[in-house]
């Protein structure tokens, strides 16, 4: 399973952390650091695999925001490429061409979205079209509570 | 009071600030406004001031403040307010705070929610961060919803069942009847979240793994119709259908497969048509050959199919994708001990992987070097590993060093080349060298004898051109102290000797007593080199000079071996040579023993003697207690029947296993007074294998015949033990004479308690009849009072049909056994 995921800026600030088991916040305040430390001074060219305590660290750079997951020994690393890939691309389709302001100024979209996508490390839906359609609906039902006054406008009851 | 400003407002605010202390005093500023806004029980802009507060904690500041606030939203009608207030749960709350518990009635009554996105929110949040004791309360709603119609929860319940099984074991019972129809699913969304809910039902009880056996069909069968089906857009990734599903249901058809012949069979034809028929051009199709490729290797698949599998692994060695080249190195690593020929036909890439400019590649590649290092190739293989050395980087210099002393040790050649190799190493990675290296070189360079000249005359003009490293140096000044009649005399055989003077060596190793490079271990080592040559050299009016010096050192080892060598030249100087005088062969394994302690010349060094990691063996206790019963008598000693211990099965090709492979031979510190038969001293369990036990003095003592009865004849044959006097050798040869074969045949012998015996395992257990052959056995028996040897012995076995027993004494050792 995947025991984190972190986005960050090659600035080193954290964009979005969703953890998928229970730590310390002392804790994971070091584990970012360092973990960020490390990856950021990777070279472009290295592979994107890298152990890192006792777990594997697979992490892909999208333009200025660095993609790092964390998963257990027996994952596969390359699919865990193809999961990042995913998750970008559901971004993509949300925001529409999705940079990393999107990211910052409406990163509770994120996660939901990413909530929509994983739940405890793993995949939920490996379609994107449902997940997307999913988002969407709950977005429909943020925005009747909203205004719910033109919901009752439309059944013409006020 | 006005309205709290908006969330984008204050992230628009907050990347403004130019200075970490200007946008401290800005969240200060908007923590205090969102405080007193909770005071006031606010519910139209709760979910914006929590939704505020989860920005700034993901910038680092505290937010704990918000966390009964998030259960307040958890608790509200709307859609929105429920949705920041999970998110907020999953990013402040956690098990550790007990308000976390609060949560738990909500999450029930949403879980029944009329709205399934609200049920989803809640079956997410308690599958991300549920505690034991939510997942406790929980499990019943969750099973229920794990066996609904609607796909989109059933997903859900079925990932939230994952995690409530990870956080409580024992529930997993609970979730056994909801799968039952969970891979009849259509939809991929369900099947690849049932697909992972049995994987961690086997992965946790061999219950469930051989109840959930049945699936296997079922599971090739929709793996067969992804890979055959045509172009589904909705689950398409670079034209291969549904690879995240793919890799999920080949992971647990790893594990439903594994040690299960009839599974693996069942599996055998999918794995190969998916390892065939697999686009490989992108990262995915290759993802899905990775997991075949570890399936095959952990199912009992046909070897046809294993090799196929270490050739796709050989292709993705290949492959222009580091990332490719990373798992391949990883994948051979795990299979070398397995398939290690297949694995050597690719060693020439991996070698090539060690000049990869990746780290993680470089040390998979220098790992799996080391694992295909074997006689035939070591010559080429140590070439390129010395030349990895030279190069790579510090962090793995230490175990690329220890590695290729393995190696060196298990396949060298010739005694020059390994000499050679060390040398190479001592100098380009001298000091990087594990400590532990130095006490196993010394022994090595003891026991290549005719390479004594050479090796000495090697290391000391190393030492002339540095002595920095200190491996290095102490090897050198040991070899030194050692040697150096060999290297003033100038009489190496293997290179053009080298014209030095007593002075200049004592001037080296001085050198090495006062240079601030050197280390307090090496001091020591060069006080007592130049103490050792005060027999091997004439000028010992210097080296008096020297010891009496550090006598009055600062650093309290050196001062008391300083004292002690004064003390040598002054009052025991007729001890002196003795003492001194040159080391004899160590054997491997008795470096141990109380014996060797005392034959060791003056050298304190204790590093030498108790570095060595000895397996324990365990004996076997029954047979002892048999003659225990037996003999009755307390003047023997019971015998323990041992057996050579069998090569640990290693299952990775790292550097530990090979450490592994090499320290069987040892046995365990022995213990003085051997009452309890577990114990046993160390110098009787040398390995036979590794060292020559019988020297020419064998042949002067005469067998005898201990027993004859019954057609059973039982010879004592001796040898005397080298290089311990105290150990005699002795081999018994069973026969036969009667017309029967005996079978089941068991020896054993109990000698007086002042000796102590050891039976190494026979060469059978049939006494062919009519003489047709013998069953031999060795006896070890260590005398270190040389006092008459005596033995009792008793014979078991079957002969015609009917078991046979005999116990007699045997008295009539010759005198040469036990002299």
């Amino acid at each position: 399973m995947m025991r984190f995921m972190l986005l960050f800026s090659r600035q080193g600030k954290l964009r979005l952390q969703k953890w998928y088991k229970a730590t310390a916040e002392r804790d994971k305040k070091k584990m970012v650091r360092e973990l960020m430390q490390v990856v950021l001074a990777r070279k472009p060219k290295m592979c994107s695999f890298l152990e890192w305590r006792d777990l594997k660290i697979v992490y892909k750079r999208y333009a200025s925001l660095y993609f790092c997951c964390a998963v257990e020994e027996q994952d596969n690393e390359l699919i865990t490429l193809e999961v990042i890939h995913r998750f970008v691309e559901l971004l993509d389709k949300y925001f529409g061409s999705v940079c990393e302001l999107d990211i910052i100024f409406n990163f509770e979209k994120a996660y939901f979205i990413l909530d929509e996508f994983l739940m405890g490390g793993e995949i939920q839906d490996t379609s994107k079209k449902s997940v997307l359609k999913a988002i969407e609906q709950a977005d429909l039902l943020q925005e009747e509570d909203e205004s719910p006054r033109s919901v009752l406008e439309e059944m013409g009851l006020a | 009071m006005p309205a709290p400003i908006r969330l984008r407002e204050l992230i628009r605010t907050i990347r403004t600030a130019r200075t970490q202390a200007e946008e401290r005093e800005m969240i200060q500023k908007e923590c205090a406004a969102i405080r007193s806004s909770f005071r006031e029980e606010d519910n139209t802009y709760r979910c914006r001031n929590v939704a505020k507060l989860l920005y700034m904690h993901m910038l680092g500041y505290p937010a704990h403040f918000g966390q009964l606030e998030c259960l307040k939203l958890i608790a509200s009608q709307k859609f929105t307010d429920k949705r920041i207030g999970y998110l907020g749960a999953m990013l402040l709350l956690d098990e550790r705070q007990d308000v976390h518990l609060l949560m738990t009635n909500c999450i029930k009554n949403d879980l029944n929610h009329s709205t399934q996105y609200v049920q989803g929110l809640s079956l997410c949040t308690l599958g991300c961060m549920g505690s034991s004791e939510m997942c406790r309360d929980l499990a019943g709603e969750v099973e229920k919803l794990l066996k609904t119609s609607n796909s989109y929860l059933r997903k859900k319940a079925a990932l939230c069942a994952v995690h409530v099984i990870r956080k409580v074991p024992e529930l997993m019972e609970m979730f056994l009847p909801a799968t039952k129809n969970l891979l009849s699913e259509k939809n991929h969304g369900v099947l690849h979240t049932s697909v992972v809910l049995l994987t961690e039902m086997c992965e946790r009880s061999p219950d469930m793994l051989s109840h959930f056996r049945k699936l296997v069909p079922q599971l090739v069968r929709i793996l067969k119709n992804l890979i055959m089906s045509g172009y589904s857009p909705e689950h398409d990734v670079s034209g291969i259908s549904d690879p995240f599903l793919q890799v999920r249901i080949l992971r647990l058809l790893r594990i439903l497969g594994k040690g299960d012949d009839d599974s693996s069979e069942a599996m055998n034809d999918i794995l190969a048509q998916v390892a065939t028929n697999t686009e490989t051009s992108k990262n995915v199709g290759n993802a899905i050959l990775y997991e075949t490729v570890l399936t095959i290797m952990d199912i009992k698949s046909e070897s046809g199919l294993r090799v196929l599998a270490i050739n796709i692994l050989g292709r993705f060695l290949l492959n222009n994708d580091k990332n490719i080249r990373y798992v391949a190195l990883t994948s051979l690593l795990k299979t070398v001990q397995t398939d290690h020929n297949a694995v050597q036909r690719h060693r020439s890439t991996i070698v090539d992987c060690l000049k990869d400019l990746d780290v993680s590649i470089k040390r998979r590649a220098m790992e799996l070097s080391f694992a295909l290092v074997n006689g035939n190739n070591i010559r080429g293989m140590m070439k390129e590993l010395l030349y990895f050395l030279d190069s790579c980087d510090p962090d793995f210099k230490a175990d690329c060093a220890s590695g290729i002393f393995l190696a060196a040790e298990k396949y060298a050649p010739s005694k020059r080349w390994h000499i050679d190799t060390i040398m190479r190493v001592l100098t380009t990675a001298g000091s990087y060298v594990r400590d532990d290296s130095v006490p196993n070189l010394i022994q090595l360079i003891t026991n290549s004898v005719e390479m004594h000249a050479y090796t000495v005359q090697r290391l000391y003009k190393a030492l002339l051109d540095d002595i920095s490293q200190q491996p290095l140096v102490q090897v050198a000044s040991w070899c030194i102290g050692e040697y150096g009649d060999l290297l003033v005399s100038g009489q190496c055989e293997e290179e053009e000797p080298i014209q030095v003077s007593e002075d200049e060596v004592l001037d080296v190793l001085e050198g090495l007593l006062v240079s601030n490079l050197s280390t307090p271990v090496t001091r020591a080592y060069s006080l007592t080199a130049i103490m050792k040559l005060s027999t091997r050299f004439s000028s010992v009016n210097r080296i008096k000079k020297v010891v009496s010096i550090y006598g009055s050192s600062i650093d309290v080892e050196l001062q008391q071996r300083a004292v002690e060598y004064n003390a040598l030249f002054k009052k025991y100087d007729h001890m002196r040579p003795a003492l001194l005088e040159r080391m004899p062969i160590m054997e491997k394994t008795a470096s141990n023993g109380p014996t060797d302690i005392v034959q060791t010349n003056g050298e304190t060094d204790s590093t030498i003697l108790d570095t060595k990691h000895l397996p324990n063996i365990t004996q076997p206790a029954s047979q002892a207690n048999d003659l225990l019963d037996l003999l009755g008598g307390n003047d023997v000693v019971p015998v323990i029947q041992t057996t050579v211990p069998t090569k640990p099965a290693s299952a990775g090709g790292e550097l530990l296993d090979l450490l592994g492979d090499l320290s069987l031979t040892g046995g365990p510190t022995p213990t003085p007074a051997p009452s309890v038969p577990m114990s046993q001293p160390s110098f009787l369990l040398d390995g036979l294998t590794s060292q020559p036990l019988f020297n020419d003095i064998a042949a002067v003592i005469p067998p005898m015949t201990a027993y004859n009865k019954n057609g059973l004849k039982i010879e004592f044959t001796f040898e005397r033990s080298n290089p311990n006097p105290n150990i005699a050798v002795i081999t018994i040869h069973a026969t036969n004479s009667s017309e029967a074969d005996m079978t089941e045949f068991v020896f054993q012998a109990a000698v007086p308690k002042t000796f102590q015996l050891q039976l190494l395992s026979p060469s059978s257990n049939v006494v062919p009849a009519l003489n047709q052959g013998s069953v031999t056995q060795v006896i070890r028996v260590l005398n270190p009072q040389k006092q008459q040897l005596r033995m009792r012995i008793k014979l078991t076995y079957t002969h015609k049909g009917s078991p046979v027993q005999d116990l007699a004494e045997v008295n009539n050792f010759p005198p040469q056994s036990w002299q």
